[in-house]
């Protein structure tokens, strides 16, 4: 598969088109805004804390089919993950797309990695590495609390 | 018969663009083993072979620093370098090169004439018109100014074609009205504003007028006598010459009355801790040494077009433009913003369902550069409602073969996306 071929899988395509939990969510316990100002890409992320498990995680924004597939797929993965997974995902799906590597302690079913692998593609273009990691980044502040705008460059 | 000595070639302008091309060596090579087709010339050109080499030249028999030394060398360099100036001067047909002041690009000169006119004749409630056409570099200085000064910022819209609206620009100004800074070329956009009008009607209210030319120069000829703008202000690195330079045209009873930018070395006539007197312009504008082999880069870019037919090239860059606006046009789902003419051979467009980084990433595969995104513009942006577009500019070394490349490129996308 070309390396081109490998970034825009059906299933990015898919995401990309038609996005799961778009949306804003009510009564959020955390929820962050994050912009890529080279490109413009911007993604506000909606989470429901309940217990330490993520109860509900939603997400706005527009952006390149890469950025909105990573949002999508972050959303739906994370459902039901406690916090202690979420960081280790963060750690490893950051890993896996600037390295390619995965080796992480990993805290959930291989099924969820595999989902996540499908944006691997991304390490071969390093000017776009950023859009799949926006989500990522504005999750981690809205986990943390941070009202801060989350800016990646 | 030999085209050369044809008089031919003085009537109908001959451009012969492959001949053109081998004089840039970049143009020669592969991008993911695919030949380069370059079309971002409006974010920054390529180098012709005499830039390149008249910049080795300095650094490997002409190099010193310049009005200081008493030895030769630095007596060579300080000739070559305002050698450049002379040329810049004649280049846009300036008065005298005292008018033209080496910065290190359109933005340092913008911010110098923002900085250094404000202070000087700008107070609060004075108004400075904008367009909504302007780069990034001819907004954010003003605002800085109206931080300091309390100046008034207006600015004239576009028409759904990205024609600057001359109707509203007529009603905009009055007696409080200062100052005008608009484009000569929409770096987003291609449009271009109708600036001897500009100008004229600026001057009618007695306002001074800021011509940003950083994508006007490449496109064609300009005079800044004719056009009679105070201020002309430009890139090198946009026009075929080296990164780090830049110009700022003044007209010299405005220059000679605005103070220093920055402080430094060079632009003084005697430093003591009680009193400094400054150098006259242009040296009063040129703190520190400044790029040297740039500026003599620079005029050698000058050399180089002056060495084509500018009329030629502009004939050549119309064919590019009205290729690609009726071949991309003609593209499903694919929209083109600016479409007012006159326009320089730039083409902005968005693609139905796919975002412009997207394009910009499989374009790159197939070899071709575009620049993707909101080409520090703004607010052209919001007025069409968009985060950013594709945007394929043109320069005098691209061919019809290569606007055939980028359609084909975004069939490819096509294929991708679906």
């Amino acid at each position: 598969m070309s390396a081109l071929r490998e970034l825009y899988q059906e299933v990015i395509l898919d995401h990309g088109k038609t996005p799961r939990n778009f949306g804003r969510l009510e009564q959020p316990t955390g929820c962050s805004h994050g912009h890529n100002p080279l490109c413009g890409d911007t993604v506000t992320i909606y989470l429901k804390i309940k217990d330490g498990v993520v109860d509900d995680i939603t997400f706005e924004g527009r952006g390149c089919a890469i950025s909105m597939a990573s949002a999508s797929m972050m959303t739906e993965i994370l459902k039901g993950k406690t916090v202690a997974e979420v960081q280790q995902m963060f750690e490893r799906f950051h890993g896996l797309v600037t390295t390619g590597e995965q080796a992480c302690e990993g805290g959930f079913d291989i099924a969820d990695l595999d989902k996540l692998v499908v944006l691997a593609g991304v390490r071969e273009f390093p000017m776009r590495v950023k859009c799949a990691t926006l989500a990522w980044h504005t999750l981690k502040a809205a986990l943390e609390g941070k009202q801060k705008e989350v800016t990646v460059e | 018969m030999n085209s050369a000595s044809s008089p031919m070639r003085r009537n109908a302008p001959v451009f012969d663009v492959e001949a053109v091309r081998r004089e840039f060596p970049i143009l020669g090579t592969s991008v993911h083993g695919k030949p380069l087709v370059f079309l971002d010339s409006g974010a920054s050109a390529q180098k012709p072979r005499a830039v390149i080499e008249a910049i080795s030249r300095v650094y490997e028999t002409g190099y010193a620093n310049i009005h200081r030394g008493v030895y030769q060398l630095s007596q060579v360099a300080t000739e070559a370098y305002e050698g450049a100036r002379a040329k810049v001067q004649r280049f846009i047909g300036a008065a005298s090169p005292g008018e033209i002041v080496f910065t290190k690009g359109t933005t340092e000169a913008i911010n110098l004439v923002a900085s250094s006119y404000g202070a000087r004749f700008l107070k609060a409630g004075d108004e400075v018109v904008l367009s909504v056409l302007e780069h990034h570099a001819n907004i954010v200085p003003w605002q800085l100014l109206r931080e300091r000064l309390g100046i008034v910022i207006r600015v004239v819209p576009v028409d759904a074609g990205g024609a600057f609206r001359m109707d509203e620009y007529e009603r905009l100004l009055n007696a409080r009205t200062k100052f005008v800074a608009v484009t000569q070329t929409s770096n987003a956009l291609g449009t271009m504003p109708p600036v001897a009008e500009i100008i004229r009607m600026a001057h009618g209210v007695g306002a001074a007028v800021l011509i940003d030319g950083a994508q006007g120069i490449v496109h064609e000829a300009v005079d800044v006598k004719a056009l009679d703008c105070d201020f002309y202000v430009f890139s090198g690195h946009k026009l075929y010459g080296p990164g780090g330079i830049g110009v700022l045209y003044g007209k010299e009873r405005l220059l000679e009355a605005m103070p220093p930018y920055q402080g430094g070395g060079d632009m003084i006539l005697s430093v003591s801790f009680e009193k400094t007197e400054f150098a006259p312009p242009p040296a009063r504008f040129e703190a520190g040494t400044p790029p040297i082999a740039d500026a003599i880069g620079l005029g050698a870019a000058i050399d180089f077009l002056n060495g084509l037919d500018r009329l030629a090239i502009a004939a050549h860059e119309a064919a590019l433009l009205d290729a690609a606006s009726a071949r991309l046009g003609a593209i499903p789902g694919l929209k083109i913003y600016g479409t007012a003419r006159p326009k320089a051979a730039i083409v902005s467009f968005t693609l139905d369902g796919v975002h412009p980084h997207d394009i910009g990433t499989i374009l790159d595969h197939e070899g071709i550069a575009v620049r993707v995104g909101h080409h520090c513009a703004q607010p052209v942006m919001e007025r069409f409602g968009i985060p950013g577009t594709v945007r394929a500019s043109f320069g005098l070394y691209n061919t019809i073969d290569e606007v055939e490349a980028l359609a084909r490129g975004l069939e490819k996308v096509r294929e991708i996306f679906g």
